[in-house]
């Protein structure tokens, strides 16, 4: 697309929503939102960049083998912290009898591996959401 | 009591606003007009969510809903026929 208008703005404002989706992912545990809202935000900014620059630029940025490798690691990080419940307390995430530290309740550090599960699921949903647009963006007539 | 009445009031407009967008996205020919009228179904259904204390249904209704359906439903047209017969 070659309009200076579109280009510019979403050059401004991708940022700010990826920053936005961060936010919501690492206050998952204390307010509304959490890893699949937050990713969900992440992945629509991307979108964006790949709707105003071009599939193929947007490659160059967030190629298939980063995605591939993403959305694996995402759930493959899930299933290691509940693996480590079931190694150290007996039964698939534990949070507490595991060990993890409880911090403050209320405050950022609290909850125990929460934020963690809430980051493996932001990265999953992020690039599964980039995933299916590209898949179905690029698809070439048969 | 003023505060309840003003609850329901704004509860009864969100919910007849939601049944005319659903209907009138069943009537419309032009598949993108349709899913123009869904996003802005989703936007109220985010805000009715949040009058009924659900903000954690409302956000991912808003990202999901008004965001990405919108824009996978608008490439999906892009690959089929934009006029339903």
């Amino acid at each position: 697309m070659k309009d200076q208008v579109l280009k510019t703005i979403a050059r401004i404002i991708t940022p700010f929503i990826q920053l936005y989706g961060i936010f919501i992912i690492l206050n998952g545990h204390i307010s509304p939102g959490g890893g699949f809202a937050g990713g969900t935000m992440i992945g629509t900014s991307l979108i964006l960049y790949t709707l105003v620059f071009g599939v193929d630029q947007a490659k160059r940025k967030f190629s298939e083998k980063a995605s591939a490798f993403a959305e694996s690691g995402g759930i493959i990080l899930y299933i290691l912290i509940g693996v480590i419940g079931i190694v150290v307390a007996g039964h698939f995430l534990a949070n507490k009898g595991a060990g993890f530290d409880m911090g403050t309740p209320g405050s950022l550090w609290s909850a125990g591996m929460i934020p963690l599960l809430m980051i493996a699921i932001g990265i999953k949903v992020a690039s599964t959401f980039i995933t299916i647009f590209h898949t179905l963006i690029e698809v070439k007539d048969a | 009591m003023r505060q309840v009445i003003d609850v329901v009031a704004l509860n009864v407009i969100l919910v007849v606003f939601l049944i005319v967008c659903a209907l009138v996205v069943e009537r419309t020919k032009d598949l993108i007009s349709a899913v123009i009228i869904f996003s802005a179904y989703s936007l109220m259904m985010s805000v009715l969510w949040l009058v009924l204390k659900t903000p954690d249904v409302a956000l991912t209704e808003a990202a999901i809903g008004a965001g990405v359906t919108t824009i996978i439903l608008i490439a999906v047209i892009g690959r089929t026929k934009r006029y339903e017969k």
